[in-house]
């Protein structure tokens, strides 16, 4: 039974989730740009435990969980372990594309993608499919947009995350009865992804000087103090 | 017939009294929350009250715009309110001789001549607000129109008292993203519009930083006082249509009797006064933006704006 209640809850947090999507490409600081990654994911758990409620779904309020714990407790957790100096600190992030051309862009991203599934998720004729599966891909093209534009390692992988987040939003409503193992395979692999990122750009940074991944293209020559 | 004009000049009424009020209220709280006790509340109106006994010094220099321009500045409000609910959920008597888009193109109206009359003056300081002025209102531009499009689509009207109507009709389009990012995106383009903390600081008195300040430098006495009742209307108006057209329209007087509209008075200045909170809250705890930030700020509006179109209509699963 759909409440029409509960599908409006749910479009709403879909368009939170895609605010979010645009403020994590349009927010200068890192210290921003987490803490609308942890927001995002909020909300994202937030339609998660809606679809399992409205839908009666007992797996998504375990999903619903499973997120929780991984991107809003464990990666938060993980990026303040191995990064704390970069995270902290407060500075202009180096952007290939300035902001207000970035946002542009990502909303052309947005209406593109639902020019693209629009017609496919309309012909589901569920509500929640239609509101989800196009802000979902929306999510995850402006995701892998904000790759593209930044040019420093945690933002990018923000950014990874953040299009993992619009995945899951589009999964949620296309397929709520996936294996919960599945799931909780990719949760995993998500950690997994933050732990070994952070980890390298701790040691690009302390070889490096910097973490700006566009000063990784030259080659150099002298052999590398570890410290 | 009548009924309803005499409640129309009610509502006209309400926000020419109450206008300084608020402004006075604002900066009280403002000064409260920031640990200072600040002026009375009552102090917009006694400097409305100075500002009409003083003599007037008009410059030789300047035209007949810079003499109207005051007038202007006061009357646009005026119209504005007899077109969107301030005390009544009905349509009152000329509720229907203009639609949303009107309310708009008088207040852009009053905003056109205060700009004129500030490039009338010959002071460099006036031109300079003026051409500010001009920029936030161009940014602003796109963010009022997406909101006016998506809010005419979802309620199949321009007309504010249909439109406040249609937010009730059920509890799924209450909390639908049209509702709540517009609501959103329209308080965002009331600070631009009201000249408040992120855009421009009310208080400010450096007139190299001032936006919307300093085209008013030059006026004194009743046309001084004037543009500053306007603009303490001008806010009330944006507030009312924040609150009453597109928040929703509790507390205003649902019945035709008088006693009723008069309850609505006290109910709808308890409203204001919660927004007035919001506001105090919003504009001590940011900073004034730089002037080249306030693309991004606008920008920011205009993509919650357009988000809620995207998922409201486009997607169309909610409506």
């Amino acid at each position: 039974m759909h409440l029409p209640v509960g599908e409006s809850l749910n479009a709403l947090c879909a368009g939170l989730i895609l605010i979010c999507a645009f403020a994590i490409v349009g927010t200068r600081q890192v210290q921003g740009v987490r803490r609308f990654f942890i927001l995002q994911s909020i909300l994202l758990t937030a339609a998660c435990f809606l679809l399992a409620w409205d839908e009666h779904v007992p797996d998504l309020w375990w999903l619903g969980g499973i997120t929780v714990g991984a991107k809003v407790i464990l990666i938060p957790w993980i990026l303040s372990r191995t990064l704390a100096p970069e995270l902290y600190i407060r500075r202009e992030l180096s952007q290939t594309i300035n902001i207000p051309s970035s946002l542009l862009l990502a909303l052309l991203l947005a209406i593109g993608s639902e020019l693209l599934v629009g017609p496919v998720a309309s012909a589901s004729g569920n509500p929640v499919i239609e509101t989800n599966l196009p802000i979902g891909l929306a999510c995850l093209l402006i995701g892998a947009y904000s790759l593209v534009a930044r040019r420093e390692a945690i933002p990018q992988l923000l950014g990874i995350l953040a299009m993992e987040n619009g995945a899951f939003l589009a999964g949620i409503a296309i397929a709520p009865t996936f294996p919960l193992i599945a799931e909780f395979a990719i949760a995993i692999d998500v950690v997994l992804i933050a732990v070994i990122v952070g980890l390298l750009t701790k040691t690009i940074k302390q070889t490096m000087g910097t973490t700006e991944t566009a000063a990784l293209s030259e080659l150099r020559e002298e052999t590398i103090e570890w410290r | 017939m009548r009924q309803m004009v005499a409640y129309n000049a009610l509502q006209v009424l309400f926000v020419l009294v109450f206008a300084p009020l608020y402004s006075g209220v604002i900066s009280r709280l403002k000064e409260i929350v920031q640990s200072k006790r600040g002026p009375s509340i009552f102090q917009p109106y006694r400097d409305l009250w100075k500002l009409f006994h003083k003599d007037e010094v008009v410059s030789f220099e300047t035209t007949w715009i810079f003499r109207i321009t005051p007038y202007l500045v006061f009357v646009a409000p005026i119209f504005v309110v007899t077109l969107i609910p301030v005390l009544t959920d009905y349509p009152l008597a000329f509720a229907f001789m203009g639609d949303m888009l009107a309310a708009g193109f008088f207040l852009a109206l009053g905003g056109f001549f205060a700009a004129l009359a500030a490039v009338d003056t010959g002071n460099p300081f006036g031109p300079m607000g003026a051409s500010r002025t001009r920029m936030v209102g161009f940014l602003a531009e796109p963010v009022f129109m997406i909101v006016f499009f998506t809010v005419s689509f979802v309620a199949q009207s321009t007309i504010p008292y249909v439109v406040q109507q249609s937010w009730i009709a059920s509890v799924a389009i209450f909390f639908s993203p049209a509702h709540v990012l517009l609501l959103v995106a329209f308080f965002m383009l009331i600070l631009a519009e009201g000249g408040r903390i992120p855009v421009d600081n009310p208080t400010g008195h450096f007139e190299l930083a001032m936006i919307d300040e300093s085209k008013g430098l030059e006026y004194s006495g009743r046309g001084a006082a004037l543009t500053k009742w306007g603009g303490q209307m001008k806010f009330l108006v944006l507030a009312c249509v924040f609150l009453n057209v597109l928040l929703a329209p509790w507390g205003l007087a649902s019945g035709q009797s008088i006693v009723q509209v008069l309850i609505a008075i006290p109910l709808i200045l308890v409203k204001i006064l919660i927004f007035a909170g919001v506001l105090v809250m919003i504009e001590t705890s940011l900073s004034k933006l730089r002037l080249f930030r306030i693309s991004e700020f606008l920008g920011a509006a205009f993509i919650v704006s357009v988000a809620a179109m995207i998922v409201s209509i486009f997607v169309g699963g909610v409506i």
